[in-house]
Protein backbone atom coordinates (compact mmCIF):
# COMPACT_ATOMS: atom_id res chain seq x y z
CA UNK A 1 0.00 0.00 0.00
CA UNK A 2 1.46 3.45 -0.60
CA UNK A 3 -0.21 6.60 0.70
CA UNK A 4 0.93 10.21 -0.75
CA UNK A 5 0.89 12.83 1.66
CA UNK A 6 0.10 16.22 -0.13
CA UNK A 7 -1.63 19.74 0.57
CA UNK A 8 -1.26 22.35 -1.90
CA UNK A 9 -0.89 24.89 0.64
CA UNK A 10 2.58 24.76 2.53
CA UNK A 11 2.42 24.20 6.13
CA UNK A 12 -0.95 22.31 7.05
CA UNK A 13 0.64 19.55 8.56
CA UNK A 14 1.83 17.22 5.69
CA UNK A 15 4.77 15.75 7.95
CA UNK A 16 2.85 15.62 10.94
CA UNK A 17 0.18 13.35 9.19
CA UNK A 18 3.25 11.01 7.02
CA UNK A 19 5.48 10.50 10.11
CA UNK A 20 2.57 9.76 12.95
CA UNK A 21 0.56 7.50 10.73
CA UNK A 22 4.37 5.26 9.88
CA UNK A 23 4.67 5.43 13.51
CA UNK A 24 1.47 4.08 14.39
CA UNK A 25 1.35 0.81 12.04
CA UNK A 26 3.58 -2.07 11.90
CA UNK A 27 6.90 0.14 12.31
CA UNK A 28 9.30 -2.93 10.67
CA UNK A 29 7.09 -3.33 7.80
CA UNK A 30 6.91 0.34 7.24
CA UNK A 31 8.92 3.36 5.15
CA UNK A 32 8.43 6.61 4.31
CA UNK A 33 9.66 8.71 1.44
CA UNK A 34 10.24 12.15 2.25
CA UNK A 35 9.89 13.75 -1.82
CA UNK A 36 9.80 17.06 -0.89
CA UNK A 37 13.39 17.27 -1.91
CA UNK A 38 13.71 21.29 -1.97
CA UNK A 39 12.64 21.22 1.64
CA UNK A 40 12.88 18.17 3.85
CA UNK A 41 11.75 17.67 7.06
CA UNK A 42 10.93 14.79 7.84
CA UNK A 43 14.42 13.18 8.84
CA UNK A 44 14.04 16.05 11.66
CA UNK A 45 11.19 13.61 13.33
CA UNK A 46 12.09 10.32 12.66
CA UNK A 47 16.29 10.70 13.23
CA UNK A 48 17.21 7.86 10.66
CA UNK A 49 20.92 6.72 10.42
CA UNK A 50 21.78 6.95 6.62
CA UNK A 51 23.41 4.34 5.45
CA UNK A 52 23.16 4.67 2.24
CA UNK A 53 23.78 7.14 -0.38
CA UNK A 54 23.76 7.89 -4.02
CA UNK A 55 24.41 10.97 -6.17
CA UNK A 56 21.69 11.12 -8.73
CA UNK A 57 20.64 13.58 -11.59
CA UNK A 58 20.15 13.32 -15.26
CA UNK A 59 22.11 12.65 -18.16
CA UNK A 60 23.49 15.24 -19.99
CA UNK A 61 25.29 15.83 -23.38
CA UNK A 62 28.63 16.23 -23.83
CA UNK A 63 29.76 16.83 -27.24
CA UNK A 64 32.88 15.41 -29.11
CA UNK A 65 34.93 18.35 -30.92
CA UNK A 66 36.66 16.31 -33.28
CA UNK A 67 33.56 14.45 -34.72
CA UNK A 68 31.23 17.25 -34.42
CA UNK A 69 30.32 18.81 -37.78
CA UNK A 70 28.44 21.56 -36.33
CA UNK A 71 25.28 20.63 -38.44
CA UNK A 72 22.94 22.52 -35.83
CA UNK A 73 20.56 19.03 -35.46
CA UNK A 74 21.30 18.28 -31.47
CA UNK A 75 20.14 22.08 -30.96
CA UNK A 76 16.79 21.96 -34.09
CA UNK A 77 15.56 18.46 -32.09
CA UNK A 78 15.90 20.01 -28.59
CA UNK A 79 12.49 20.97 -27.03
CA UNK A 80 14.62 22.82 -23.94
CA UNK A 81 17.28 25.21 -25.64
CA UNK A 82 19.76 23.62 -23.87
CA UNK A 83 22.36 22.92 -26.63
CA UNK A 84 23.20 25.37 -28.85
CA UNK A 85 25.38 26.02 -32.13
CA UNK A 86 27.54 29.53 -31.25
CA UNK A 87 30.25 29.82 -34.11
CA UNK A 88 32.89 27.21 -33.94
CA UNK A 89 31.51 25.44 -30.56
CA UNK A 90 28.82 23.61 -29.07
CA UNK A 91 27.49 25.20 -25.47
CA UNK A 92 25.72 23.26 -23.19
CA UNK A 93 23.35 24.69 -20.81
CA UNK A 94 22.71 22.05 -18.03
CA UNK A 95 20.03 24.01 -16.02
CA UNK A 96 18.08 24.09 -18.98
CA UNK A 97 18.81 20.38 -19.83
CA UNK A 98 16.24 17.58 -19.02
CA UNK A 99 18.13 14.82 -19.57
CA UNK A 100 15.69 13.30 -22.13
CA UNK A 101 18.90 11.96 -24.89
CA UNK A 102 17.14 13.09 -28.06
CA UNK A 103 20.40 15.12 -29.17
CA UNK A 104 22.21 11.80 -28.38
CA UNK A 105 19.95 9.99 -30.93
CA UNK A 106 20.04 12.20 -33.39
CA UNK A 107 23.20 13.30 -33.69
CA UNK A 108 24.32 11.95 -37.43
CA UNK A 109 28.37 12.24 -36.39
CA UNK A 110 27.66 10.55 -33.08
CA UNK A 111 29.45 13.07 -31.72
CA UNK A 112 27.75 12.98 -28.06
CA UNK A 113 28.35 11.25 -25.72
CA UNK A 114 26.32 11.42 -22.15
CA UNK A 115 27.71 12.47 -18.86
CA UNK A 116 25.70 12.14 -15.19
CA UNK A 117 25.12 15.82 -13.95
CA UNK A 118 24.26 16.09 -10.25
CA UNK A 119 21.53 17.60 -8.81
CA UNK A 120 21.17 16.41 -5.31
CA UNK A 121 20.88 13.05 -3.64
CA UNK A 122 19.12 10.22 -2.62
CA UNK A 123 19.51 8.59 1.22
CA UNK A 124 18.33 5.60 3.23
CA UNK A 125 18.84 4.24 6.41
CA UNK A 126 17.09 2.69 9.42
CA UNK A 127 15.40 4.92 12.53
CA UNK A 128 15.22 3.83 16.47
CA UNK A 129 11.41 2.90 15.70
CA UNK A 130 11.59 0.56 13.24
CA UNK A 131 10.59 2.87 10.42
CA UNK A 132 12.91 2.59 7.61
CA UNK A 133 13.51 5.96 6.06
CA UNK A 134 14.52 7.12 2.71
CA UNK A 135 14.70 10.64 0.95
CA UNK A 136 15.86 13.02 -2.10
CA UNK A 137 18.07 15.95 -0.92
CA UNK A 138 17.88 19.17 -4.10
CA UNK A 139 21.70 20.69 -4.35
CA UNK A 140 21.08 24.10 -3.13
CA UNK A 141 20.88 26.77 -6.79
CA UNK A 142 19.72 23.88 -8.76
CA UNK A 143 16.06 24.28 -10.44
CA UNK A 144 14.89 20.63 -11.37
CA UNK A 145 13.42 18.68 -8.30
CA UNK A 146 11.36 15.89 -10.41
CA UNK A 147 14.96 14.01 -11.57
CA UNK A 148 15.92 13.26 -7.89
CA UNK A 149 12.20 12.65 -7.01
CA UNK A 150 11.76 9.94 -9.92
CA UNK A 151 14.98 8.53 -8.80
CA UNK A 152 14.50 8.34 -5.03
CA UNK A 153 10.92 6.27 -6.15
CA UNK A 154 12.87 4.05 -8.90
CA UNK A 155 15.75 3.31 -6.26
CA UNK A 156 15.85 -0.39 -5.35
CA UNK A 157 16.78 -0.48 -1.60
CA UNK A 158 18.02 -4.01 -0.44
CA UNK A 159 16.33 -5.82 2.28
CA UNK A 160 13.19 -4.60 0.83
CA UNK A 161 13.28 -5.05 -2.79
CA UNK A 162 11.49 -1.92 -3.23
CA UNK A 163 11.44 -0.67 -6.32
CA UNK A 164 8.77 2.59 -6.71
CA UNK A 165 8.82 2.54 -10.24
CA UNK A 166 5.19 3.03 -11.31
CA UNK A 167 6.05 0.76 -14.54
CA UNK A 168 7.07 -2.19 -12.78
CA UNK A 169 4.55 -5.05 -10.49
CA UNK A 170 4.33 -3.66 -7.09
CA UNK A 171 6.69 -7.20 -5.67
CA UNK A 172 7.91 -5.08 -2.63
CA UNK A 173 8.01 -6.42 0.78
CA UNK A 174 6.98 -3.17 2.73
CA UNK A 175 3.55 -3.20 3.82
CA UNK A 176 2.97 0.37 3.80
CA UNK A 177 5.22 3.41 1.95
CA UNK A 178 4.13 6.15 2.77
CA UNK A 179 5.37 9.39 0.89
CA UNK A 180 5.43 13.14 2.40
CA UNK A 181 4.75 15.10 -0.71
CA UNK A 182 6.19 18.42 -1.34
CA UNK A 183 3.69 21.62 -1.20
CA UNK A 184 2.01 22.75 -4.82
CA UNK A 185 0.24 21.54 -7.56
CA UNK A 186 3.02 21.23 -10.40
CA UNK A 187 5.39 19.06 -11.39
CA UNK A 188 6.95 17.86 -8.05
CA UNK A 189 4.01 17.04 -6.62
CA UNK A 190 2.78 14.82 -9.30
CA UNK A 191 6.17 13.23 -9.80
CA UNK A 192 5.62 12.49 -5.96
CA UNK A 193 1.95 11.20 -5.94
CA UNK A 194 2.07 9.33 -9.12
CA UNK A 195 1.08 6.06 -8.60
CA UNK A 196 0.36 5.99 -5.27
CA UNK A 197 -3.02 4.10 -3.87
CA UNK A 198 -4.50 6.97 -2.20
CA UNK A 199 -3.80 10.29 -1.26
CA UNK A 200 -4.22 11.78 1.78
CA UNK A 201 -4.89 15.87 1.55
CA UNK A 202 -3.97 17.92 4.78
CA UNK A 203 -5.60 20.97 5.00
CA UNK A 204 -6.24 23.82 7.41
CA UNK A 205 -9.68 25.32 7.41
CA UNK A 206 -8.66 29.25 6.35
CA UNK A 207 -9.48 30.96 2.83
CA UNK A 208 -6.12 29.69 1.72
CA UNK A 209 -6.22 25.73 3.05
CA UNK A 210 -9.47 25.73 1.04
CA UNK A 211 -8.71 27.59 -2.18
CA UNK A 212 -5.40 25.15 -2.55
CA UNK A 213 -7.08 22.05 -1.37
CA UNK A 214 -9.42 22.61 -4.55
CA UNK A 215 -6.76 22.54 -6.65
CA UNK A 216 -4.98 19.38 -5.50
CA UNK A 217 -8.52 17.79 -5.55
CA UNK A 218 -8.27 18.51 -9.09
CA UNK A 219 -4.56 16.95 -9.27
CA UNK A 220 -5.63 13.78 -7.74
CA UNK A 221 -8.74 13.57 -9.89
CA UNK A 222 -7.01 13.63 -12.60
CA UNK A 223 -4.35 11.28 -12.05
CA UNK A 224 -7.66 9.22 -10.99
CA UNK A 225 -6.31 7.75 -7.43
CA UNK A 226 -9.06 7.74 -4.62
CA UNK A 227 -8.49 10.16 -1.76
CA UNK A 228 -9.47 12.01 1.32
CA UNK A 229 -9.05 14.64 3.37
CA UNK A 230 -7.53 15.32 6.47
CA UNK A 231 -8.36 18.54 8.49
CA UNK A 232 -5.55 19.90 11.03
CA UNK A 233 -5.75 23.41 13.10
CA UNK A 234 -9.42 22.02 13.08
CA UNK A 235 -11.13 25.30 14.90
CA UNK A 236 -9.09 28.08 13.64
CA UNK A 237 -10.88 29.34 10.75
CA UNK A 238 -14.00 28.58 9.52
CA UNK A 239 -16.80 25.78 8.06
CA UNK A 240 -15.96 26.41 4.40
CA UNK A 241 -13.68 23.24 4.02
CA UNK A 242 -16.22 20.70 5.46
CA UNK A 243 -19.00 22.29 3.45
CA UNK A 244 -16.77 22.14 0.35
CA UNK A 245 -15.78 18.20 1.38
CA UNK A 246 -19.78 17.40 1.77
CA UNK A 247 -20.66 19.11 -1.39
CA UNK A 248 -17.49 17.16 -3.55
CA UNK A 249 -18.46 13.93 -1.63
CA UNK A 250 -14.80 14.17 0.18
CA UNK A 251 -14.69 11.85 3.18
CA UNK A 252 -13.24 13.75 6.07
CA UNK A 253 -11.07 11.11 7.54
CA UNK A 254 -9.10 12.55 10.69
CA UNK A 255 -9.44 16.16 12.43
CA UNK A 256 -6.64 17.49 14.65
CA UNK A 257 -7.29 20.39 16.72
CA UNK A 258 -5.71 24.31 16.92
CA UNK A 259 -3.76 23.22 20.15
CA UNK A 260 -0.82 25.49 20.90
CA UNK A 261 0.71 22.56 22.76
CA UNK A 262 0.81 20.28 19.59
CA UNK A 263 2.22 23.45 17.85
CA UNK A 264 4.85 23.67 20.66
CA UNK A 265 5.76 20.19 20.78
CA UNK A 266 6.28 19.52 16.53
CA UNK A 267 8.09 22.92 16.84
CA UNK A 268 10.45 20.76 18.92
CA UNK A 269 10.80 17.65 16.49
CA UNK A 270 8.41 15.59 18.48
CA UNK A 271 6.03 13.51 16.39
CA UNK A 272 2.10 14.29 17.01
CA UNK A 273 2.03 10.22 18.34
CA UNK A 274 5.05 11.31 20.37
CA UNK A 275 3.26 14.20 22.01
CA UNK A 276 -0.11 12.84 22.06
CA UNK A 277 0.12 9.18 22.84
CA UNK A 278 -3.85 8.52 22.08
CA UNK A 279 -3.20 9.75 18.57
CA UNK A 280 -1.47 6.36 17.66
CA UNK A 281 -5.32 4.97 17.88
CA UNK A 282 -6.51 7.85 15.54
CA UNK A 283 -3.72 7.13 13.12
CA UNK A 284 -4.68 3.49 13.69
CA UNK A 285 -8.08 4.13 12.24
CA UNK A 286 -7.00 6.48 9.94
CA UNK A 287 -5.09 3.45 7.97
CA UNK A 288 -8.35 1.41 8.70
CA UNK A 289 -10.51 3.62 7.03
CA UNK A 290 -8.00 4.23 3.98
CA UNK A 291 -7.66 0.50 3.52
CA UNK A 292 -11.35 0.26 3.15
CA UNK A 293 -11.47 3.52 0.68
CA UNK A 294 -8.77 1.81 -1.46
CA UNK A 295 -10.47 -1.93 -1.68
CA UNK A 296 -13.49 -0.22 -2.41
CA UNK A 297 -12.27 1.77 -5.36
CA UNK A 298 -10.44 -1.96 -6.77
CA UNK A 299 -14.09 -3.39 -6.95
CA UNK B 1 12.50 50.86 -9.18
CA UNK B 2 12.77 47.87 -6.62
CA UNK B 3 11.81 44.29 -6.34
CA UNK B 4 11.26 42.89 -2.80
CA UNK B 5 10.91 38.84 -3.18
CA UNK B 6 9.23 37.44 -0.08
CA UNK B 7 10.37 33.57 0.45
CA UNK B 8 10.19 31.06 3.04
CA UNK B 9 11.79 27.70 1.96
CA UNK B 10 9.34 25.78 4.39
CA UNK B 11 5.40 26.24 3.36
CA UNK B 12 3.16 27.73 5.87
CA UNK B 13 5.09 30.28 7.32
CA UNK B 14 2.66 33.39 6.43
CA UNK B 15 4.20 34.83 2.76
CA UNK B 16 1.42 35.68 1.54
CA UNK B 17 -0.02 37.41 4.94
CA UNK B 18 3.13 39.66 4.98
CA UNK B 19 3.01 40.29 1.45
CA UNK B 20 -0.90 41.46 1.69
CA UNK B 21 0.18 43.47 4.85
CA UNK B 22 3.10 44.92 2.83
CA UNK B 23 0.52 45.84 -0.25
CA UNK B 24 -1.65 47.66 2.52
CA UNK B 25 1.38 49.52 3.97
CA UNK B 26 2.86 50.57 0.69
CA UNK B 27 -0.61 51.99 -0.29
CA UNK B 28 -2.18 53.46 3.02
CA UNK B 29 0.84 53.52 5.70
CA UNK B 30 2.87 56.41 7.22
CA UNK B 31 5.67 56.61 3.87
CA UNK B 32 3.41 55.40 1.33
CA UNK B 33 5.04 54.08 -2.41
CA UNK B 34 3.24 53.19 -5.33
CA UNK B 35 3.73 49.76 -5.09
CA UNK B 36 2.84 46.87 -7.81
CA UNK B 37 2.24 43.35 -6.13
CA UNK B 38 3.40 40.03 -8.19
CA UNK B 39 2.14 36.62 -6.81
CA UNK B 40 4.73 34.14 -7.95
CA UNK B 41 3.06 31.31 -6.33
CA UNK B 42 1.47 30.34 -9.45
CA UNK B 43 0.84 26.55 -8.19
CA UNK B 44 -1.10 28.13 -5.06
CA UNK B 45 -2.03 31.49 -5.50
CA UNK B 46 -2.99 33.03 -2.24
CA UNK B 47 -2.65 36.94 -2.49
CA UNK B 48 -5.66 37.55 -4.41
CA UNK B 49 -7.80 35.70 -2.06
CA UNK B 50 -6.52 38.80 0.67
CA UNK B 51 -6.51 41.33 -1.77
CA UNK B 52 -9.84 40.72 -3.77
CA UNK B 53 -8.97 42.84 -6.88
CA UNK B 54 -11.27 42.88 -9.93
CA UNK B 55 -9.53 40.90 -12.63
CA UNK B 56 -8.86 43.47 -15.99
CA UNK B 57 -7.12 40.79 -18.02
CA UNK B 58 -6.90 36.97 -18.64
CA UNK B 59 -4.12 35.52 -20.76
CA UNK B 60 -3.81 32.31 -21.89
CA UNK B 61 0.05 30.72 -21.22
CA UNK B 62 1.17 27.72 -23.13
CA UNK B 63 3.79 25.69 -21.85
CA UNK B 64 4.88 22.28 -23.08
CA UNK B 65 3.83 19.92 -25.99
CA UNK B 66 2.90 16.11 -25.31
CA UNK B 67 3.39 13.54 -27.64
CA UNK B 68 0.20 11.97 -29.34
CA UNK B 69 0.32 9.01 -31.05
CA UNK B 70 -1.61 8.26 -34.48
CA UNK B 71 -2.78 4.36 -34.15
CA UNK B 72 -3.48 4.38 -38.34
CA UNK B 73 0.01 5.02 -38.36
CA UNK B 74 1.61 3.22 -35.67
CA UNK B 75 3.04 -0.32 -36.80
CA UNK B 76 3.87 -0.59 -32.50
CA UNK B 77 7.58 -1.24 -33.25
CA UNK B 78 7.97 0.14 -29.47
CA UNK B 79 11.05 2.13 -30.41
CA UNK B 80 8.94 5.71 -28.83
CA UNK B 81 9.07 3.21 -25.36
CA UNK B 82 12.91 2.33 -25.94
CA UNK B 83 13.72 6.15 -26.05
CA UNK B 84 11.51 7.56 -23.32
CA UNK B 85 12.87 8.11 -20.10
CA UNK B 86 10.01 9.26 -18.85
CA UNK B 87 7.98 6.23 -18.38
CA UNK B 88 5.31 7.80 -20.60
CA UNK B 89 4.65 5.31 -23.21
CA UNK B 90 2.77 2.28 -21.97
CA UNK B 91 1.74 -0.88 -23.47
CA UNK B 92 -0.90 -1.82 -22.41
CA UNK B 93 -1.65 -6.34 -21.29
CA UNK B 94 -4.94 -6.15 -24.46
CA UNK B 95 -4.06 -7.09 -28.23
CA UNK B 96 -3.90 -3.39 -28.65
CA UNK B 97 -0.52 -2.68 -30.83
CA UNK B 98 -0.84 0.78 -30.55
CA UNK B 99 0.76 1.91 -27.42
CA UNK B 100 -0.51 4.59 -24.90
CA UNK B 101 0.95 7.98 -23.87
CA UNK B 102 0.91 8.68 -20.08
CA UNK B 103 0.29 12.74 -20.73
CA UNK B 104 0.96 13.21 -17.10
CA UNK B 105 4.26 11.67 -17.34
CA UNK B 106 5.13 12.86 -20.66
CA UNK B 107 8.16 15.31 -20.29
CA UNK B 108 7.50 16.92 -24.08
CA UNK B 109 10.93 16.39 -24.83
CA UNK B 110 9.94 14.95 -28.47
CA UNK B 111 12.90 12.01 -28.22
CA UNK B 112 9.96 9.76 -29.51
CA UNK B 113 8.77 12.13 -32.42
CA UNK B 114 11.67 11.92 -34.03
CA UNK B 115 12.85 8.28 -33.36
CA UNK B 116 9.33 6.97 -34.74
CA UNK B 117 10.20 5.06 -37.63
CA UNK B 118 6.50 5.56 -39.53
CA UNK B 119 6.17 9.19 -38.36
CA UNK B 120 2.98 8.18 -36.37
CA UNK B 121 3.85 10.44 -33.17
CA UNK B 122 3.16 14.49 -33.29
CA UNK B 123 3.69 17.30 -30.35
CA UNK B 124 0.95 18.85 -29.60
CA UNK B 125 1.16 21.94 -27.21
CA UNK B 126 -0.65 22.20 -24.03
CA UNK B 127 -2.77 24.90 -22.56
CA UNK B 128 -0.58 25.29 -19.12
CA UNK B 129 -2.50 28.12 -17.45
CA UNK B 130 -3.63 31.72 -17.39
CA UNK B 131 -1.96 35.05 -15.84
CA UNK B 132 -3.81 38.15 -14.74
CA UNK B 133 -4.06 41.58 -14.63
CA UNK B 134 -6.03 43.05 -12.23
CA UNK B 135 -6.77 45.86 -10.00
CA UNK B 136 -6.81 45.20 -6.19
CA UNK B 137 -7.50 48.63 -3.42
CA UNK B 138 -3.91 48.66 -2.98
CA UNK B 139 -2.65 48.99 -6.55
CA UNK B 140 -1.92 46.38 -9.84
CA UNK B 141 -1.88 42.70 -8.92
CA UNK B 142 -0.50 40.37 -11.64
CA UNK B 143 -1.34 36.66 -10.69
CA UNK B 144 -1.03 33.09 -11.95
CA UNK B 145 -3.22 29.94 -12.21
CA UNK B 146 -1.35 27.14 -12.93
CA UNK B 147 -3.48 24.22 -14.67
CA UNK B 148 -3.50 21.21 -12.21
CA UNK B 149 -0.76 18.56 -12.95
CA UNK B 150 1.14 20.95 -15.52
CA UNK B 151 5.17 21.75 -15.60
CA UNK B 152 6.44 25.19 -16.47
CA UNK B 153 5.72 26.54 -13.32
CA UNK B 154 9.00 28.74 -13.42
CA UNK B 155 8.16 29.99 -17.00
CA UNK B 156 4.52 31.03 -15.53
CA UNK B 157 6.26 32.97 -12.88
CA UNK B 158 9.30 34.66 -15.28
CA UNK B 159 5.71 36.20 -17.07
CA UNK B 160 3.92 37.29 -14.22
CA UNK B 161 7.20 38.98 -12.76
CA UNK B 162 7.98 40.31 -16.86
CA UNK B 163 4.20 41.81 -17.12
CA UNK B 164 4.71 43.68 -13.49
CA UNK B 165 7.84 45.21 -14.66
CA UNK B 166 6.80 46.61 -17.56
CA UNK B 167 3.85 48.01 -16.34
CA UNK B 168 6.33 49.60 -13.31
CA UNK B 169 8.45 51.08 -16.13
CA UNK B 170 5.70 52.00 -17.89
CA UNK B 171 3.98 53.73 -15.04
CA UNK B 172 6.56 54.91 -12.80
CA UNK B 173 6.02 52.50 -10.12
CA UNK B 174 8.62 52.28 -7.44
CA UNK B 175 8.67 49.08 -5.77
CA UNK B 176 7.31 45.61 -6.81
CA UNK B 177 6.46 43.42 -3.91
CA UNK B 178 6.65 39.49 -5.07
CA UNK B 179 5.32 36.83 -2.96
CA UNK B 180 7.08 34.16 -3.48
CA UNK B 181 6.62 30.22 -4.17
CA UNK B 182 7.86 27.55 -1.30
CA UNK B 183 11.46 25.38 -1.80
CA UNK B 184 14.32 26.64 -2.92
CA UNK B 185 13.74 25.12 -7.03
CA UNK B 186 12.43 26.48 -10.07
CA UNK B 187 9.78 28.73 -9.49
CA UNK B 188 11.74 30.17 -6.45
CA UNK B 189 15.26 30.85 -8.45
CA UNK B 190 12.40 32.71 -11.43
CA UNK B 191 10.48 34.67 -8.55
CA UNK B 192 14.14 35.68 -6.89
CA UNK B 193 16.02 36.43 -9.90
CA UNK B 194 16.80 40.19 -10.29
CA UNK B 195 15.47 41.17 -6.56
CA UNK B 196 16.42 43.90 -4.82
CA UNK B 197 15.69 42.20 -1.47
CA UNK B 198 14.52 39.16 -0.12
CA UNK B 199 12.62 39.13 2.54
CA UNK B 200 12.25 35.42 3.98
CA UNK B 201 9.56 34.71 6.33
CA UNK B 202 10.09 31.94 8.67
CA UNK B 203 8.58 30.00 12.05
CA UNK B 204 10.97 29.07 15.33
CA UNK B 205 10.22 25.16 14.38
CA UNK B 206 12.89 22.31 13.45
CA UNK B 207 11.77 22.86 10.10
CA UNK B 208 11.52 26.08 9.62
CA UNK B 209 14.93 26.58 10.95
CA UNK B 210 15.87 23.91 8.63
CA UNK B 211 14.88 25.20 5.58
CA UNK B 212 15.82 28.75 6.36
CA UNK B 213 19.27 27.28 6.50
CA UNK B 214 18.01 25.89 2.91
CA UNK B 215 17.03 29.32 1.38
CA UNK B 216 19.56 31.52 2.72
CA UNK B 217 22.30 29.23 1.09
CA UNK B 218 20.23 29.61 -2.20
CA UNK B 219 19.61 33.43 -1.97
CA UNK B 220 23.54 33.22 -1.11
CA UNK B 221 24.35 31.09 -4.46
CA UNK B 222 22.62 33.99 -6.65
CA UNK B 223 24.24 36.83 -4.47
CA UNK B 224 20.86 38.12 -3.60
CA UNK B 225 20.86 40.45 0.19
CA UNK B 226 18.21 39.10 2.19
CA UNK B 227 16.42 40.03 5.20
CA UNK B 228 14.87 37.61 8.03
CA UNK B 229 11.36 37.86 9.99
CA UNK B 230 10.17 35.36 12.71
CA UNK B 231 6.41 34.12 12.69
CA UNK B 232 4.70 33.06 15.13
CA UNK B 233 8.01 33.85 17.42
CA UNK B 234 6.34 32.91 20.70
CA UNK B 235 5.33 29.26 19.23
CA UNK B 236 8.82 28.35 20.78
CA UNK B 237 11.17 30.81 21.73
CA UNK B 238 14.30 28.62 22.45
CA UNK B 239 13.75 28.51 18.36
CA UNK B 240 13.68 31.89 18.18
CA UNK B 241 16.84 32.71 19.84
CA UNK B 242 18.64 30.22 17.81
CA UNK B 243 17.50 31.78 14.71
CA UNK B 244 18.68 35.13 15.80
CA UNK B 245 22.20 33.53 16.40
CA UNK B 246 22.40 31.82 13.52
CA UNK B 247 21.13 35.01 11.57
CA UNK B 248 23.88 37.75 13.09
CA UNK B 249 26.62 34.24 13.11
CA UNK B 250 25.84 34.97 9.05
CA UNK B 251 25.35 38.53 9.08
CA UNK B 252 21.94 38.40 8.25
CA UNK B 253 19.32 40.82 10.15
CA UNK B 254 16.63 39.90 11.93
CA UNK B 255 14.21 42.53 11.49
CA UNK B 256 11.15 41.44 13.73
CA UNK B 257 8.92 39.41 15.62
CA UNK B 258 5.66 38.29 14.90
CA UNK B 259 3.37 36.84 17.69
CA UNK B 260 1.57 33.63 17.34
CA UNK B 261 -2.43 35.03 17.37
CA UNK B 262 -5.35 33.86 15.49
CA UNK B 263 -6.16 37.46 14.11
CA UNK B 264 -4.28 36.44 11.48
CA UNK B 265 -6.73 34.27 10.28
CA UNK B 266 -9.67 35.99 11.26
CA UNK B 267 -8.35 38.69 9.10
CA UNK B 268 -7.51 36.39 6.05
CA UNK B 269 -11.27 35.14 6.15
CA UNK B 270 -12.41 38.91 6.08
CA UNK B 271 -10.22 39.19 3.19
CA UNK B 272 -8.35 42.09 4.65
CA UNK B 273 -4.64 42.19 4.88
CA UNK B 274 -4.26 41.65 8.89
CA UNK B 275 -2.70 45.53 8.95
CA UNK B 276 -6.06 47.06 7.34
CA UNK B 277 -8.47 44.41 9.89
CA UNK B 278 -6.84 45.23 13.81
CA UNK B 279 -4.47 47.52 15.48
CA UNK B 280 -3.22 44.91 17.49
CA UNK B 281 -0.16 43.25 17.97
CA UNK B 282 0.59 41.49 15.05
CA UNK B 283 -0.14 44.56 12.85
CA UNK B 284 2.45 46.36 15.01
CA UNK B 285 4.91 43.67 14.36
CA UNK B 286 4.44 44.30 10.73
CA UNK B 287 4.28 47.87 10.33
CA UNK B 288 7.88 47.92 12.07
CA UNK B 289 9.34 45.00 9.90
CA UNK B 290 8.08 46.70 6.59
CA UNK B 291 9.40 50.38 7.90
CA UNK B 292 12.72 48.24 8.89
CA UNK B 293 12.61 46.33 4.93
CA UNK B 294 11.94 50.25 3.44
CA UNK B 295 15.13 51.20 5.18
CA UNK B 296 17.13 48.79 3.83
CA UNK B 297 15.85 48.76 0.28
CA UNK B 298 16.51 52.88 0.01
CA UNK B 299 20.07 52.27 1.33
CA UNK B 300 21.14 48.96 -0.35
CA UNK B 301 20.12 47.23 -3.32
Amino acid sequence: MRIAVASGKGGTGKTTVATSLALSLDTTRTMVLDCDVEAPNAHLFLNPTFERREEVGILIPQVDGGRCSLCGRCAEVCQFHAIAVIGQNILVFPELCHGCGSCTLNCPEQAISEQLDVLGIIEAGPTPTGVYFARGVMKVGEPMAVPIIRELKRWDIEGGATSLSRQQDETYDWETIILDAPPGTSCPVVESVHGADFVALVTEPTPFGLHDLRLMVEVVHELDIPVGVVINRDGIGDAEVDKFCAEADLPVLMRIPLDRSIGAGIAQGKPLVAIRPEYTDHFRDLYRRILDIVQEAEL
Amino acid sequence: MKQLVILSGKGGTGKTSVAAAFAHLAAEGNCPIPAILADADVDASNLELVLRPAMLQTHDFVGGSVAIIDPEMCEGCGTCAEVCRFDAIIFADTDQKTPQVDTIACDGCAACFYQCPTQAIKMEPQLAGQWFRSNSRYGPLFHAALRPAQENSGKLVTMVKQQARLLALDDGYELIIVDGPPGIGCPVISAASGADLVLIVTEPTVAGVHDLERVLQTTEHFGLPALVCINKADLYPEATAAIGAFCRKRGIEVVGHIPFDTTVTQAMIQGMPVTAFSDGSVADALRQIWMRVMAALSNGG
